[in-house]
């Protein structure tokens, strides 16, 4: 592959690092319009089938960007994709960890993030219900999704037993006709 | 963290000042919030975080960094969650950059990094890999439909027990819902209910604390 489809991919997703608030999911559609529609670097089909092994492996759902970059340009692509996402955003973080250290001790700062903390749990529950409705299609599901949320609010076991017992109920769910599929 | 000149710069300006501001804002939770935290620490924290963390990492973030190790309180890592949160980029992934300068400068941000990273793209690709031949199966395709119904519970349940840590006061409870409701449940766009919220948030908890 070539140098200039490496600096593209670089080039794309660098400049959506920037405008990435709320990370993966909420640039998601630009991600989508960009990588289908601006470059035509592949259809709907294959883009969505990349979304969705990106969130069947563990880690932020960003390495979907990377998984794109791997699907253009091997590994290689892989690299710069996952270089350009992670750089820009990451840079600007350290420099705001660096003003929030250096002005920790002034009111306005300390206010500043007590007043962050309700905004925060609002959006990680949306985020939830958000991916509730995008995950869940049938009475199954929502099931799972319910038992998942219950079983971490109320024991403190790890949550992968809930992960696999919600695996393990979708599976046998189709074995009896109970899922809805495609 | 002695050593490198990187983390005498970050003892010179972030270290120090965060600790002491950590149990000041974290107040009535204050233990476990002071405690330094290794470089070899945060390397396997964050290899675990990325490891384990099926359905996206901020559920896994705050299992391993505030129940299962203490680096910080849940109040603390609501808070690096919601700067991650108004930044570009991921939250989580900015949580690890501020919690790396935090703890151990520069170097402790690339090890957070890689850590998280690491395993992910090795299992993304392998899998990409697989799915090409498995796809056709319906077991399979359950199965992910089931996995991915469970991890929307699973941020669910993070965020109401998140809640139930920290016990907002009911003004701030007022403050959680509308974003949820807003975005969680009208789409709205992420971006002007952020720019509109957290300086309205910010000025309510002055007003509280005031009163």
């Amino acid at each position: 592959m070539s140098f200039a489809m490496l600096f593209r991919i670089a080039h794309v997703f660098a400049m959506l690092s920037l405008v990435s608030i709320g990370g993966a999911n909420a640039v998601l559609p630009e991600i989508r319009r960009q990588v289908v529609d601006v470059q035509g670097w592949m259809n709907d089909a294959s883009f969505a089938d990349l979304f969705a092994i990106s969130h069947a492996a563990p880690g932020p759902n960003i390495i979907m960007v990377s998984l794109i970059g791997w699907q253009l340009a091997g590994l290689a692509g892989l690299m710069v994709a996952t270089l350009a996402i992670m750089i820009p955003s990451c840079s600007l973080a350290f420099i705001a960890s660096r003003a929030i250290a250096r002005w920790s001790d002034r009111r306005w700062l300390q206010l500043g993030k007590e007043g962050i903390v309700p905004v925060a749990l609002g959006l990680i529950l949306a985020s939830g219900v958000a991916m509730m409705r995008t995950a869940d299609r049938d009475g199954v599901t929502i099931g799972i999704s319910l038992f998942t949320a219950a079983f971490v609010v109320l024991s403190k076991r790890n949550p992968l037993w809930a992960l696999a017992a919600g695996t393990c109920a979708s599976v046998i769910a189709l074995h009896f006709g109970a899922l809805k599929m495609g | 963290m002695l050593g490198s000149p990187l983390t005498a710069i970050a003892d010179g300006t972030g270290m120090g000042g965060t600790m002491t501001d950590s149990k000041g804002t974290a107040g009535d939770e204050s233990e476990g919030a002071s405690r330094a935290v290794s470089k070899s620490e945060l390397f396997f924290g964050f290899l675990k975080i990325g490891l384990l963390g099926f359905g996206g990492i901020a559920p896994w973030a705050r299992r391993v960094i505030v129940e299962e190790r203490r680096w910080v309180t849940d109040k603390e890592f609501a808070a690096i969650l919601g700067v991650g949160q108004i930044l570009p980029g991921p939250n989580t992934m900015n949580a690890a950059v501020m919690l790396g300068d935090r703890f151990q400068g520069v170097s402790g941000v690339l090890l957070c990094l890689v850590g998280q990273m690491v395993m992910p793209l090795v299992i993304v690709t392998s899998l990409a890999v697989v799915y090409q031949r498995f796809a056709s199966i319906p077991e399979v395709r359950a199965a992910l439909i089931g996995a991915a119904a469970g991890a929307a519970g699973l941020i669910l349940g993070t965020a109401l027990k998140m809640t139930q840590k920290i016990k907002p006061s009911p003004l701030a409870l007022v403050v959680a819902v509308i974003p949820f409701v807003a975005i969680g449940l009208l789409d709205w766009p992420l971006v002007p209910v952020v720019v509109t919220m957290v300086p309205l948030s910010i000025a309510l908890a002055a007003v509280e604390r005031r009163a």
